[in-house]
């Protein structure tokens, strides 16, 4: 173990992001450490000055036994912390919103919608438009808008790849969407960060951004050698068990939207569809997949 | 179903050699207690001052015991998880299959926040708060046993699934619909219900009785701004207990409605939820990080003012600030999920109310800093404990506020970076917090003091295996490791993990530095007792009386003059009131007043000095709780097990005892007028300590 490629290591995650969401995420964390850490350091050294100097031992610390109360101090004491927060507060709420995961980032080029089912314990990626569909493998254009569509057949999981950008929970019955784009060509890792089980530890994808020329050529591809996913073999896929990595061309009808149908809200006697969580609209169900 | 319901001997796991050994070291070490015990003879004694007793000093002792026990237990999990992730990297498997890692995560969680922290907090507030107020016990000393007993009983029933069945593998929230039948049909899940249904009820009781306690039986003369802070905060926590624990159960029951009668609260089919136990699970969780770490916040305000030798700087910010973060922590629930897709308007507001806590937070850091600027500080054990947690805590807010924006959430929510700023908040406040109360008031408690030296070795030890430990983690959680994986492919990793692992080999150092202090410490006694009081110089009432207390805590009526009440005894300061003053009133033998339990320190009792009532009275021991204990778990493990008759006969035991202790007819007991005046005696006069 040397010190060189620990240091290389850093460069992941976070740390190194790969899209602006991610790139904008470091910055929220840099910014924010470093303005704290202008309040925390001088409050650890102190502490530890203060505590020392006034050891019983110190013959040269003036002592103030009795001193209990200060106006001027309590009024600063209130407003050093009350200030950090206003403006961490700021910081907050502008990036909640600047980066709310539903936000479609700007671009000149129209999205790519994806499809994402979190399985017992594998992810499906289904790409609607071209009819085809990978299992723990993504493969997208570099520099087109992603447009994440996601659910679950099963537990609750967190799709999450670190370098491009935000977490979001999946969930059976609902759909939750989610904005991010590759600025670079690259492999990046992909997980679920939320606990599903026992095969939770192998519930890890790679995202592969490569140029739109080999992006096409990977969409013929797959739909020209691809397996037919159909329902057998989305029961084979259903089965809970870890796997690699395979590549379907789709061959069952809007099979996203089926999914979460089958444990839909909009399935429950009586309920319209849009009332079952009328002020989350990406909860309700996936109307239709273009 | 057959008589034993689900049980068979698959439960038992004889398969699994390392489950196997951990439930057999339970078992034997379990019996070997019961074996000396028995061979000491020392059954009567055990039986007649501690497992029935209704003093609270005694039942706070023994939280305190409980909670140092399952310290013990929830560590070696977390060893056990630390050696894993430094061994599975880059397809290694480690030693432990997820089956049985998943189990070990959850019940390290479960362990450390009820039995660990809770036990822990809930103890000290026992011991200290009466003392403190000059109470003379409880106000429902009784109903106080019963508290600690069912708190036992769910450590009882959780630690049953080491050995029988299995825990649950769902992380010590159980989400659903991970936790619901269809997906983890085990009895893991239903352990995990049952144990903490039945430790929650005790934790409201043991809520209610305190609030009462500080509400109604505080001394003559101590007002609310006269209050000690730790009773203060002590206030806070238990209001947030009330306010939160049913939300808990109510939980919880809903859950199993879910697994046991087909109910579909939370599951995936027919318009069940899981969002809406996530919402709510946090709707308790996260008071209840407060509920934990509030009275720590009182344990270093007595602590630092104590060795600062000064009063508490800024004493009404700092109540305001413990009422203030009472009520902001109902506020900030959802900072749990950003992730499960609420619109940035709700988000952003959640992210703004948590950060909004930092502030009164912020408030107490500085006033602790203002206490010590002017002191003639005695670098003791308990003050060590309280700078250790002043550095580290302060980190741990830093990265608290860091996950509170929600952009930020986006990337580390679920990591270890989460992981390492929980334990960081967790571990540097209320944990420390605990070891600082424990060497602060063990002399109170036993009548000696704790050796220094191993005190301060335990001190290093957690310190510096804690940062060891956890710094690497948020570096790892930066870098996109999330939490409760079993294994990982990143090899790059792996050199921090074995970091952690060293990390957590240092904080085993601790821990037996603890175990040492303490078997020296009782070794050498003769040498360490306390026969002032007072070993620390202290400010507040339980230091004026005897190291340990009489049972009646207080020989007559205590009347306070002003905030630090037994200081300005001390110290000779003229007291803002002139009453019959404390000095006078503590320093008498049995006086004429009213002094029977707990009414001898109700303010303005019109009755009081007019009736002249010859003795102090104690309630006698009840087994009322124990036996409640024991049909409780009866009752949790044939829930678990469906096992019927078993369950049937649990809770109508339970009932049956509560119907009979109703009915009973009771008489205190009196102490004799000699025993008074005996422990007047024994005890130095006020002002003698100084």
């Amino acid at each position: 173990m040397t010190v060189v490629p620990s240091l290389a290591v850093l460069q992941s995650g976070v740390l190194d992001p790969q899209g602006p969401v991610a790139a904008s995420q470091r910055l929220i964390l840099f910014n924010a450490s470093v303005i704290m850490a202008a309040v925390i350091v001088p409050v650890i050294v102190l502490t530890l000055a203060v505590a020392w100097w006034f050891r019983a031992g110190n013959r040269r610390a003036r002592r103030r036994p009795d001193w209990a109360y200060s106006g001027p101090l309590e009024v600063l004491v209130w407003s050093v912390p009350l200030l950090v927060i206003l403006f961490l507060g700021g910081i907050a709420w502008i990036g909640s919103h600047e980066l709310d995961p539903r936000r479609p980032l700007a671009s000149e080029v129209a999205p790519l919608d994806i499809e994402v089912v979190s399985l017992d314990w594998k992810w499906l990626f289904i790409l609607p438009r071209a009819g085809v569909a990978s299992v723990n493998h993504l493969v997208v254009p570099v520099g087109r808008p992603l447009r994440f569509h996601l659910t679950s057949t099963t537990v609750m999981n967190s799709f999450l790849v670190p370098q491009l950008g935000s977490q979001i929970y999946t969930m059976a019955g609902m759909t939750t969407e989610l904005n991010l784009r590759a600025d670079r060509a690259g492999v990046y890792p992909g997980l679920s960060a939320q606990f599903s089980g026992d095969g939770f530890s192998d519930m890890r994808f790679e995202v592969e951004a490569v140029s739109e020329e080999a992006f096409a050529g990977w969409l013929a591809a797959t739909a020209a050698e691809g397996r037919p996913l159909d329902a057998e073999a989305l029961r084979l896929l259903e089965r809970p068990g870890t796997t690699g990595r395979e590549r379907y061309r789709v061959a069952l009808p809007d099979l996203f939207g089926s999914l979460v149908r089958r444990h839909g809200h909009g399935a429950m006697p009586g309920m319209a569809a849009s009332a079952s969580a009328p002020s989350h609209p990406s909860h309700s169900p996936h109307a239709a997949s273009p | 179903m057959s008589l034993l319901g689900k049980l068979s001997w698959s439960a038992l796991p004889l398969g699994q050699p390392i489950a196997l050994a951990a439930g057999a070291m339970v078992v034997l070490t379990a019996l070997s207690v019961l074996a000396l015990v028995t061979w000491k003879g020392w059954w009567p004694v055990l039986w007649r001052d501690w497992i029935t007793s209704v003093d609270h000093k005694r039942i706070g002792v023994m939280y305190v015991v409980l909670a140092l026990v399952m310290l013990l237990r929830g560590f070696v999990d977390a060893l056990m998880m630390r050696s894993q992730l430094a061994l599975a990297a880059a397809g290694a498997p480690g030693f432990l299959p997820p089956e049985h890692y998943n189990q070990i995560f959850s019940a390290h969680g479960t362990i450390m926040v009820f039995f660990v922290s809770m036990t822990f907090m809930v103890g000290l507030m026992n011991f200290v708060v009466p003392l403190q107020i000059g109470a003379r016990d409880m106000a429902f000393p009784v109903l106080n046993s019963v508290s600690f007993w069912l708190t036992a009983a769910g450590v009882l029933l959780m630690n049953l699934s080491l050995v029988v069945g299995e825990f649950a593998r769902t992380g010590w929230l159980v989400y659903p619909p991970l936790s619901e039948l269809a997906f983890s049909p085990q009895v893991g899940v239903d352990y995990y219900l049952w144990a903490l249904q039945i430790a929650g009820v005790g934790t409201l009781l043991s809520g209610i009785n305190l609030t009462t306690t500080i509400l109604k039986l505080r001394a003559r003369g101590m007002g609310y701004s006269r209050m000690p802070i730790f009773c203060w905060t002590a206030l806070a926590s238990n209001l947030l207990i009330i306010a939160a624990f049913p939300i808990l159960t109510a939980t919880f029951a809903m859950l199993l409605l879910d697994r046991y009668l087909g109910f579909h609260f939370f599951t995936n089919e027919l318009g069940g939820n899981a969002m809406m136990y996530v919402n709510l699970i946090w709707a308790w969780g996260h008071p209840e990080v407060y509920i934990l770490i509030l009275p720590a916040f009182g344990v270093f305000s007595e602590v630092i003012a104590t060795f600062a030798g000064k009063p508490l700087f800024g004493y009404r910010s700092m109540a305001i600030a413990t009422m203030a973060i009472c009520l902001l922590s109902f506020m900030v629930w959802l900072h749990h999920f950003f992730t499960m897709g609420a619109s940035a308007d709700v988000n952003g507001f959640f992210g703004v109310m948590t950060m909004i806590i930092a502030v009164p937070t912020g408030v107490k850091v500085f006033n602790w800093l203002f206490t010590l600027y002017g002191g003639t500080i005695r670098f003791s054990v308990p003050l060590l404990w309280s700078l250790g947690f002043m550095v580290t805590f302060v980190i741990g807010g830093m990265t608290g506020v860091l996950l509170a924006i929600p952009p930020v959430d986006f990337q580390v929510h679920n990591s270890l970076f989460l992981v390492a700023h929980f334990h960081n908040v967790i571990i540097g406040g209320v944990l420390f917090g605990a070891f600082a109360g424990y060497n602060h008031w063990f002399p109170k408690a036993f009548g000696f003091t704790l050796h220094e030296g191993w005190g301060r070795a335990s001190f290093g030890c957690w310190v510096v295996g804690f940062y060891l430990a956890f710094m690497p983690l948020y570096l790892l959680g930066l870098m996109g490791a999330t939490r409760r994986m079993q294994h990982y492919d990143e090899r790059g990793w792996q050199p921090l993990m074995v970091v952690a692992w060293v990390g957590a080999v240092v904080i085993l150092a601790g821990i037996a530095c603890t175990i040492v202090q303490l078997v020296v410490s009782i070794r050498t006694r003769d040498r360490r007792r306390d026969r002032t009081g007072d070993p620390w110089n202290g400010r507040t009432l339980e230091w004026s009386v005897a190291s340990p207390p009489p049972a009646w805590n207080f020989d007559s009526p205590v009347v306070v003059n002003g905030r630090d009440a037994f200081w300005t005894v001390k110290n000779g300061q003229e007291p803002e009131v002139v009453d019959a003053s404390f000095a006078t009133t503590a320093a008498a033998a049995p006086s004429p007043g009213r002094a029977g339990h707990g009414d001898g320190a109700d303010a303005g009792d019109p009755a009081a000095g007019a009736r002249p009532e010859p003795s102090v009275t104690v309630p006698p021991p009840s087994a009322v709780g124990v036996v409640i204990a024991f049909f409780a778990v009866a009752f949790g493990f044939g829930m678990v097990w469906h096992i019927g008759w078993l369950a049937l006969a649990g809770g109508l035991g339970i009932v049956a005892t509560v119907l009979r202790f109703s009915w009973l007819e009771r008489e205190e007991i009196v102490v004799a007028p000699e025993a008074l005046a005996r422990s007047a005696m024994a005890r130095p006069a006020p002002g003698g300590a100084a």
